[in-house]
C-alpha cells in the first residue's frame, strides 16, 4: 500500500516544522541568557557578556549546537517556502470574496510572511554582529589572561544613540521582535499540533505557555536593546 | 426579502469561468438558501437562460452534497449549517450575496457551482474501511465490547458527511480534517485496529497524490464544518502516522 517515504509526505514535512521549530526555541532561550548579561552595566557586564560569547564560539558542544541550529533555519525556511508552493498550487484559482478572519488567526495565516522577514533579520544580523566577531577587525578585552573579542562594546557602540544609523536599527531590531513573537504565537503550540501531540488537560497549558514564550522572550530581546539605546542617550 | 445574486458560471471544466450578476424578488426569509437558488433558477428558464448547477440531494444536512461558498465563507455565514440548512433570514435585505464553487486543485468545477469530489471517495477507497470476512461467520459489531468514550469520540468522527467545505476553507486546500475523521472513526473502534497502521498510510498517501494542500494548523477547518469535526482528529492522525511511520520497515 503505501510507499511513500516518511520525508515525502505532506505530514512528514510538517513533522520537520515542527521539530525544527521548536528547537529553534530553545536556541532562541541560550541567546537570550546571554543577551541579558547585557544589562549590567560598567565592566563587570563588560566581562561577563564577553566571556559567555567566548564561550559559545569555542565550546565543542555548543559549537555542535550552534551548526545544529543552522542547519534547523535552513531547513526551516526551505520546508517552510515548498509547503507554502505546494499549498499555493493546491488553490490555483482563488475566491473573489473571502473573509479569513471569521476563522483563524492573522498569525497562523502570515506565518510565511512572519518567517521571512526574520529570515532577512537574521542575514542582517549576522552580518552585523556574527561577522564581525568571526571575521571583523574586533576590539579586545584580556581576562584572566585571554584575548576575547569585546562583543560588548561592540554592541553598545552599536546602539549609541551618538551613531547615525542607532535609532533605524533600534526599529528593525524591535520590529524584527514583533515578527518573531507573531511567529512564535501561533507556531510554539502548532508544532505540537503537527507532532499529534493534543490533550485534552495538557493542550491549554502547551497553549498558554507558548503565547507566554512567544511575548516573554522576544519582548526581553527588544527590552535588552532599547536600554542600552536609552542609557546612552 | 430581494437580494442581488453574484454567481459563478462556468460552461463546463475546460470553459473559463466568469460572475454573474442576478436579482431575486419577493424571497421568503423561511425559505433555505437552496430554496433562494431554485426560484432564481426558474426565473432563468422562463427566461429562456441557463439555470445555474449545484449539487444538492437530501436537503437535510446530511448527504454533504451542497457545496457553496456563500460570501467568503463555506456553507455561508452559520456555524455546523450546511448550505441546504441555512435560511435567507441569515440575510439583511437587500444584501448583495456572492456564491462561488468550492476552490481546489482536487476539486476541479465541473459546471458552474458543481465540483468533482470523487478525490474524496479515492482517499476513502485507500483505506478507510474495515475489511469483514463475509464467509457465514461475521461477528455482529455489537458482540464486541466497545468503552463508552471510545464509541462516543469514534461517533464524534463519523458525522463527517464528506462535504469538503474543511477544504474549501482551508487557504492551503487541505483535506486534513476530513481524511482524520475517516482515520479517527476506525482508529477508535477495535474493529478498525487490524488495519490501523496501513489505513493512515494509504490515505495519507492517496491525499498527496491527490493535490491537497499541508495543513499549517490555521483551525479554519474546525470552524467551518458543519459538522464541529475537531482538530483532535487531525493530531490523532498526525500521531498515527507518525508511529507508522516511525515502526514499518518500508
Ligand atoms: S470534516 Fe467537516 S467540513 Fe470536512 S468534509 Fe467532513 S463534515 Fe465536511
Ligand atoms: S443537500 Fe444534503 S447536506 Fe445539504
Amino acid at each position: 500500500m503505501a510507499k511513500s517515504g516518511l520525508l515525502s509526505s505532506s505530514l512528514a514535512k510538517k513533522y520537520a516544522m515542527a521539530a525544527t521549530g521548536l528547537f529553534l526555541c530553545l536556541f532562541l532561550v541560550g541567546h537570550l541568557v546571554g543577551n541579558l548579561q547585557l544589562f549590567i552595566s560598567g565592566e563587570a557586564g563588560r566581562e561577563a557578556f564577553n566571556v559567555y560569547a567566548h564561550f559559545m564560539v569555542s565550546n565543542p558542544a555548543v559549537k555542535l549546537l550552534s551548526y545544529l541550529t543552522y542547519l534547523s533555519i535552513l531547513f526551516h525556511a526551505v520546508d517552510g517556502f515548498v509547503l507554502t508552493k505546494l499549498n499555493r498550487k493546491a488553490r490555483p484559482v482563488s475566491y473573489a470574496v473571502e473573509k479569513p478572519s471569521e476563522n483563524s488567526s492573522w498569525m497562523s495565516r502570515n506565518m510565511m510572511v512572519l518567517g521571512t522577514i526574520m529570515l532577512v533579520f537574521i542575514v542582517v544580523h549576522m552580518q552585523n554582529f556574527w561577522w564581525q566577531m568571526h571575521f571583523g577587525a574586533m576590539p579586545i578585552q584580556v581576562v584572566d589572561g585571554v584575548e576575547l573579542h569585546d562583543l560588548y562594546t561592540v554592541v553598545y557602540a552599536f546602539f549609541n544613540p551618538a551613531e547615525s544609523m542607532a535609532l533605524l536599527s533600534l526599529a528593525l531590531y524591535v520590529a524584527a521582535m514583533f515578527a518573531v513573537g507573531f511567529h512564535l504565537w501561533h507556531g510554539f503550540s502548532s508544532s505540537f499540533q503537527s507532532l499529534g501531540l493534543r490533550h485534552a488537560k495538557y493542550t491549554p497549558i502547551i497553549r498558554f505557555f507558548g503565547r507566554a514564550f512567544a511575548v516573554v522572550v522576544p519582548g526581553l530581546f527588544a527590552a535588552v536593546v532599547v536600554y542600552i539605546y536609552l542609557i546612552q542617550a | 426579502m430581494d437580494f442581488t445574486l453574484k454567481i459563478w458560471r462556468q460552461e463546463g471544466p475546460q470553459a473559463v469561468g466568469h460572475m454573474a450578476t442576478y436579482q431575486v424578488t419577493d424571497i421568503s426569509d423561511e425559505m433555505s438558501f437552496l430554496e433562494m437558488i431554485d426560484v432564481l433558477n426558474d426565473q432563468l428558464v422562463r427566461s429562456g437562460d441557463e439555470p445555474v448547477a449545484f449539487d444538492h440531494d437530501c436537503r437535510e444536512g446530511i448527504c454533504g452534497m451542497c457545496s457553496m461558498f456563500i460570501n467568503g465563507e463555506a456553507h455561508g455565514p452559520n456555524r455546523l449549517t450546511t448550505t441546504c440548512q441555512l435560511h435567507m433570514r441569515s440575510f439583511k435585505n437587500g444584501e448583495t450575496i456572492t456564491i462561488e464553487p468550492w476552490r481546489a486543485a482536487a476539486f476541479p468545477v465541473i459546471r458552474d457551482l458543481v465540483v468533482d469530489r470523487s478525490s474524496m471517495d479515492r482517499i476513502i477507497q485507500s483505506g478507510g474501511y474495515v475489511s469483514v470476512n463475509t464467509n457465514g461467520n461475521t461477528v455482529d459489531a455489537n458482540a464486541l465490547p466497545i468503552p463508552k468514550p471510545a464509541a462516543d469520540e469514534a461517533f464524534e468522527a463519523a458525522v463527517c458527511i464528506g462535504c469538503g467545505a474543511c477544504v474549501a476553507t482551508c487557504k492551503n486546500a487541505s483535506a486534513m480534517l476530513f481524511v482524520a475523521a475517516k482515520v479517527s472513526q476506525l482508529a477508535l473502534l477495535p474493529q478498525g485496529q487490524p488495519e490501523r497502521t496501513a489505513r493512515v498510510e494509504g490515505m495519507v498517501e492517496q491525499m498527496d497524490l491527490e493535490g491537497f494542500g499541508n495543513c499549517t494548523n490555521t483551525g479554519a477547518c474546525e470552524v467551518e464544518c458543519p459538522m464541529g469535526i475537531s482538530l483532535d482528529h487531525i493530531a490523532r492522525m498526525n500521531r498515527d502516522y507518525l508511529t507508522a511511520k516511525v515502526a514499518n520497515k518500508g
